[in-house]
């Protein structure tokens, strides 16, 4: 339970559906010196408050529960690690493959007896009748988070419940309204919990000992039209921040932490038919083998636009879209559909870089993430 | 049927006590500062009520400052002792083992100058007399220690320890005794022991929360924390809560005359729970194995989460604790098992177990089936959570 509306509804469904529920709030850093820079986010001490409330309200148990090294290891440091190497993370995917349904639902399984974790997520599952669980779009197609879970594995996936589903996010809020929850009009959350001011290069330099150095901003042509005060934390697509004025829009296209360079292009130099994904997983127990045909979305919300999907080796596959995709970030994640049913995903491969490339640098991460990351 | 072993946390109230306040949470509304009627039968109530909590810590009724707690008692001695005593020095010497509510007045007082020192302790959390003597200097206005350690039970030689301070310490520095944990298990004479400020909580013996009292010797000066009206003798401005004062009184009048059955009879539950923890495979008594509170086991278990464990039994309905009542989450392990030099990765396997007055031999029995197993269970669940979770995938390296 995030304190939010919609982990609140989903508690309240389960409870009247007549399991037994506990609720949680996961705490996933240090809050307890930080209370008034995190007041706005999911991860702050009033929303374990929150959370609180709506847990007495529905009259279930309630706990705070400490798991802030496994954020750390496998939320945090992957997340500053990607921004250092010029690419950009999809934090929230690895949250849920490594501590909602990793961690927690490890102690929930092991430690405390229970069948299942659920969550406020927006998305359906379904067991088959061979005991294979697949993963759907929410029916309330703007709210879908299948972009988020596509990592899940069979395991996960059979013990998660997303009881909002079949639910519309008004719907939701009717239920906390009629419930008389605590929640039932706090305002969606925002952003990355985790730097609720969204300032990713602050939190760079703060958690990940980053010193920026400036480097040249070059359009598309090569010409040096600018300068930037350190390459990591800026994205395919970004306008703002750049301080570079020409004749027509200019919008990051590439990243380059090595030479610290950033590219610029115009609109359509952004625009690519033919990606790679890497560290691809996918839902089924056995994955396909062979090309296929899917929908590709590259971003939370994005369109799903058809592709033909084929293999590139070593959980690399290879993606040529019938129509242009725009600003496809390295390292962020794709996720595959077939209609409704999520099949999986990967992360977006970088592209093929022009000059030669070594592997990242990742000594600027601070020594206590380094250390996590490779246990 | 639940069980409730956190009585280190809080004790219920009693019923004599809730019967005695009620009157004044109803009809007997006056404020003792009053000069009507209203006002004099309030004044009584709170007048008897000072008489009662002095009587039983063998102290007179106007040595005594009722306050909002324990918490509260400890600030006014703390920083009233410091402010008071600085024209005469700033030195402020407690241990690394004592409650929050005296550290961290001592820390903020730090911050405006006072020189502080925290002395370690022993791996049973006793305070060395010889390192409270080599502590003391000419600049030293204030000992502050804890009785009995809330977390572990610990109960230090305060005779020999303020003998100390009488004998190697400057004239006129302050020894303020934290009794929150122990008044209601041990025998307290504030005569006997020499000290010149000792604080206790009501709802740690049976009484109301919201009430606590700071004995302040006659004669002692301390600057008041809280101005206003002349409360308490100008020491605590403030109406006071008339029906916590009567609760109050009465729960310690009667924690006292009990004491020395209860303890006996709480000190053998006791004594079976740490039999049956202790017979676990890396499970350890924290604390002093003698010179303890009678009604608290305390342990660390190897390879066992204690806010795990504190889980488990709550879905069991049973009531323990790690060692102090806190809800946010915080991973940081406890401070006195630190000071006791447990490394934090065994601090964090903590739990502790508080027997009080209305613990049955039932609830010794029910524990003593739960809580052990439990224990191990959840060491198991740990040990299966640990293997079962899924490994970061390191990131793949970028191609060449």
């Amino acid at each position: 339970m995030s304190g939010g509306v919609d982990s609140s509804v989903a508690a309240a469904l389960l409870r009247d559906e007549g399991h037994e529920v506990i609720g949680v709030w996961m705490r996933l850093h240090d809050v307890a010196d930080t209370i008034s820079e995190f007041k706005k986010s999911c991860c702050s001490l009033d929303a374990a408050e929150d959370a609180r409330r709506v847990a007495a309200q529905l009259d279930i148990p309630f706990y705070v529960l400490n798991l802030e090294r496994e954020f750390d290891e496998g939320v945090l440091a992957p997340f500053l690690g990607a921004y250092l190497d010029g690419t950009t993370p999809s934090p929230c995917v690895d949250c849920n493959t490594t501590v909602k349904f990793g961690a927690l639902l490890g102690q929930a399984r092991h430690l405390y007896d229970c069948e299942a974790v659920a969550t406020g997520h927006y998305a359906r599952r379904e067991v088959g009748p061979d005991g294979q669980a697949r993963m759907l779009m929410a029916r309330d197609e703007d709210k879908d988070q299948t972009y988020f879970l596509y990592g899940l594995r069979q395991d996960q996936l059979r013990d998660a419940r997303f009881p909002l589903g079949a639910l519309t996010k008004p719907e939701v809020r009717a239920v906390a309204r009629r419930l008389g929850l605590a929640t039932a009009d706090k305002p969606e959350s925002q952003g990355i919990c985790f730097i609720p001011d969204g300032n990713v290069r602050s939190a760079l330099r703060t958690r990940a000992g980053w010193e920026p150095e400036a480097g040249p901003v070059l359009d598309a042509d090569g010409t040096r039209v600018g300068e930037h005060s350190g390459a990591a934390g800026y994205t395919p697509g970004q306008r703002q921040g750049l301080g570079v004025a020409l004749g027509s829009p200019r919008y990051v296209s590439r990243v380059d932490p090595i030479s610290n360079t950033i590219t610029l292009g115009r609109r359509e130099d952004l625009e690519t038919t033919t990606f790679e994904i890497e560290d691809v997983r996918f839902v089924a127990e056995t994955g396909p083998e062979h090309p296929f045909r899917a929908a590709v979305r590259i971003r939370h919300r994005a369109t799903p636009i058809p592709a033909s999907v084929e293999p590139a080796g070593d959980r690399r596959w290879r993606i040529r879209t019938d129509s242009p995709v725009w600003a496809i970030a390295p390292r962020q994640a794709a996720v595959l559909y077939d209609g409704e049913a999520c099949l999986g995903g990967g992360r977006i491969a970088r592209l093929a870089a022009p000059g030669p490339r070594r592997d990242p640098d990742r000594s600027a991460i601070a020594p206590t993430l380094v250390a996590s990351a490779t246990s | 049927m639940s069980v409730y072993l956190d009585h280190a946390a809080t004790t219920p109230l009693r019923r004599e006590a809730l019967d005695a306040m009620l009157p004044y949470l109803g009809e007997q509304f006056g404020n003792p500062s009053s000069p009507h009627a209203y006002g004099r039968r309030a004044r009584a109530a709170l007048d008897e009520a000072h008489e009662r909590i002095a009587a039983a810590l063998g102290a007179g009724p106007r040595e005594m400052i009722l306050t909002s707690g324990g918490t509260e008692a400890l600030n006014l001695a703390i920083k009233g002792a410091a402010w008071a005593g600085k024209a005469r020095g700033s030195r402020i010497v407690t241990t690394a083992i004592e409650h929050h509510a005296v550290l961290h007045p001592i820390r903020q007082l730090e911050k405006f100058g006072f020189e502080v020192v925290e002395l370690a302790v022993d791996r049973y959390g006793r305070l060395d007399p010889d390192a409270l003597t080599a502590a003391l200097t000419e600049r030293t206005i204030l000992v502050a220690l804890g009785h009995a350690n809330n977390e572990v039970g610990t109960i230090q030689d305060l005779a020999e320890l303020i003998a100390r301070v009488r004998r190697d310490g400057p004239r006129g520095s302050l020894v303020a005794i934290d009794a929150v944990a122990s008044a209601p298990y041990l025998a307290i004479d504030v005569g006997a022991l020499d000290c010149d400020l000792l604080a206790i909580a009501a709802h740690k013996f049976d009484g109301p929360k919201g009430a606590g009292a700071l004995y302040l010797r006659a004669g002692t000066h301390i600057l008041s924390q809280q101005q206003g009206g002349s409360q308490e003798r100008f020491r605590r401005a403030g109406t006071e809560d008339v029906a916590a004062a009567v609760g109050m009184g009465v729960a310690l009048g009667l924690a006292v005359e009990e004491r020395a059955e209860v303890a006996a009879r709480l000190a053998g539950g006791r004594d079976r729970l740490i039999a049956a923890l202790t017979a676990i495979d890396g499970v350890e008594l924290t604390g002093h194995p003698v010179d303890r509170l009678p009604g608290l086991a305390s342990i660390v278990a190897r390879d066992v989460e204690g806010a795990a464990v504190v889980l488990k039994l709550d879905l069991l309905d049973v009531a323990a604790s790690v060692g102090s009542a806190c809800t946010t989450g915080s991973a940081e392990p406890s401070h006195v098992l630190r000071a006791m030099g447990f490394p934090d990765e065994e601090a964090r396997g903590s739990l502790r177990l508080s027997l009080g007055r209305g613990t049955s031999a039932e609830d010794v029995e029910v524990a003593l089936d739960v809580i052990p197993r439990t224990v191990l269970a959840a060491r198991d669940g740990a040990r299966q959570a640990a293997a079962a979770r899924p490994r970061f995938e390191p990131e793949t390296a970028v191609p060449g």
